[in-house]
């Protein structure tokens, strides 16, 4: 999932790009079918890293000036 | 008139006495209230001013010992409470106020050198709004500086959990209140900046996981009295919010009154919770422009393929259809059979013809034209026979003789062999 949430952006920008694109309707038959399965491709898999419900709570801590991440000392997730 | 005796004090003397006087008079310190004016900061880190009101003036000094103390910035015209011993300055013969406390008068001191810093740092463009950066899209991962103790952080979980449960936290706890909050705040804000950083860094630029970034920073905690919140506005926290590199929302609680901490922010809202729900709304608006971007989708690819529809209609209406095809070898049909009509017609006319010139031929050669010519045709009468050859005959036989007009029957009486 942490490579889709680094692409998200990115993913999101192609995406609307295709949707402008489609909009035009001055591609091909071909290209328009072929953007069309990208663009929901690229839909379905944003929306599920924004449904992602996995989720991480850390402590920052700096030790000897070194950052760790450590659990937090009362569980309040 | 001057009395009898004469006492005569040197100058130094009778200054010595007025020291003495005011020193048993003010000994413990007095509290004066006044207008500066002509105030000035020496080199040497002393202050020289005067107290003033509409009748009177009284020098004022103040040493740097003290005056680093002030938490506020002492200017011309500004009404002051100064507690100080009241000192004879022999030197120029006066007498001045050495200052040991100062509080502007009316306004709270802490509140007045928080208006001040608030105005500096607004000269120097700490709150300019260009300055201010955009939230990222979608924060996956959330900073946040406050107490891992306090109600800000359940609060700001507990929404997340409900609204947003994929985002990853990262607490910098710090204490929120109290001496050293301050700069614990700082470098809370600080460190999960360079935190960051690193994590981009450790994977080369582009980070492969998402787990040491940090997308957005939220700088926290709950409701509290102006004093409890005064933290956050120590100039070392609006410093260290305005040099992060990570956006940063402000979220300190239900005061009126907006913290150098919020107004150096990016953006600033009253409550922690207000804060978590800027990153649910982000998630929502999120979805709902993605369903948006796969319904206009839907729409392009049916127009486009309706389009191609309509363009194939107007094709086939160009065309021929086969039914019109049929048509029109039937019309052509149509054409042929009456050409062949016609041309069976003068067929039967041209046969009609060389008909008439062959029976006209036919009729020519007819034995009964021959008879109207004088001759006669002869047959047996037993057999029919024409009678070509005499020697078939014998006499007795009876023929019937067949002339051009009517006929005879006679019987043989000599045969003559021919």
């Amino acid at each position: 999932m942490a490579k889709e949430k680094q692409s998200f952006e990115d993913d999101l920008k192609r995406l609307q790009k295709i949707v402008e694109e489609l909009s035009l309707g001055k591609l091909t038959l071909g290209e328009s079918l072929k953007k069309y399965e990208e663009g929901i491709k690229l839909a379905q898999s944003c929306s599920s890293v924004l449904e992602e419900a996995q989720r991480k709570v850390e402590l920052l801590m700096k030790k000897d000036g070194k950052y760790a991440l450590g659990k937090l000392s009362e569980d309040i997730t | 008139m001057p009395p009898e005796s004469k006492h005569i004090y040197t100058v130094s003397q009778i200054t010595q006495e007025i020291e003495t006087i005011f020193k048993n008079t003010f000994g413990l310190g007095i509290w004066v209230e006044g207008e500066v004016s002509n105030f000035r900061a020496a080199a040497s880190g002393h202050f020289y001013f005067s107290l003033k009101d509409e009748k009177a003036i009284l020098n004022a000094a103040m040493f740097s010992r003290v005056n680093r103390e002030v938490k506020f910035k002492i200017e011309d015209g500004q009404k002051v409470i100064c507690f100080g011993k009241i000192d004879v300055y022999g030197p120029r013969g006066q007498y001045q106020i050495i200052i040991e406390k100062i509080e502007p008068k009316g306004i709270g001191g802490r509140q007045l050198a928080f208006e001040q810093l608030k105005e500096r740092l607004f000269k120097e463009g700490l709150f300019d709004p260009a300055h201010k950066k955009e939230l990222p899209l979608m924060p996956f991962s959330l900073g946040i500086v406050t107490s891992e103790t306090g109600a800000a952080i359940r609060d700001i979980l507990g929404i997340l959990k409900k609204g947003a449960p994929g985002v990853d936290v990262v607490i910098r706890s710090v204490r929120v209140q109290g001496e050293g909050a301050a700069s614990e705040i700082a470098s809370g804000i600080e460190e999960l900046n360079e935190f960051s950083r690193q994590a981009n860094l450790n994977a080369g630029g582009i980070p492969q996981n998402a787990g040491g970034k940090i997308d957005l920073i939220i700088v926290s905690r709950g409701g509290g009295s102006t004093e409890d919140l005064w933290a956050f506005n120590e100039e070392v926290v609006a410093r260290a919010v305005y040099n992060s590199k990570v956006p940063i929302i402000s979220a300190v609680g239900h005061q009126i009154n907006t913290s150098l901490c919020d107004l150096v922010a990016d953006i600033f809202v009253e409550t922690p919770t207000a804060a978590a729900k800027i990153v649910v709304d982000k998630k929502n608006f999120l979805l709902a422009e993605l369903a948006n971007s796969r319904h206009e989708l839907g729409m392009s690819i049916s127009d486009i393929i309706n389009s191609f529809k309509n363009e194939i209609t107007r094709l086939k209406h160009s065309l021929k259809s086969p039914l019109d095809r049929l048509e029109e070898k039937e019309q052509f049909l149509d054409e042929l059979s009456v050409a062949l009509n016609n041309s069976a017609r003068q067929l039967i006319n041209i046969t009609r013809e060389r008909a008439r010139s062959l029976i006209e031929r036919l009729e020519a050669l007819s034995p009964l034209a021959v008879l109207s010519r004088g001759y006669s045709l002869s047959v047996a009468v037993l057999d029919g026979a024409i009678v070509k050859d005499a020697a078939r005959l014998k006499p007795k036989d009876k023929i019937k003789t067949i002339l051009s007009k009517g006929a005879f029957i006679s019987s043989v009486e000599e045969v003559i062999d021919g």
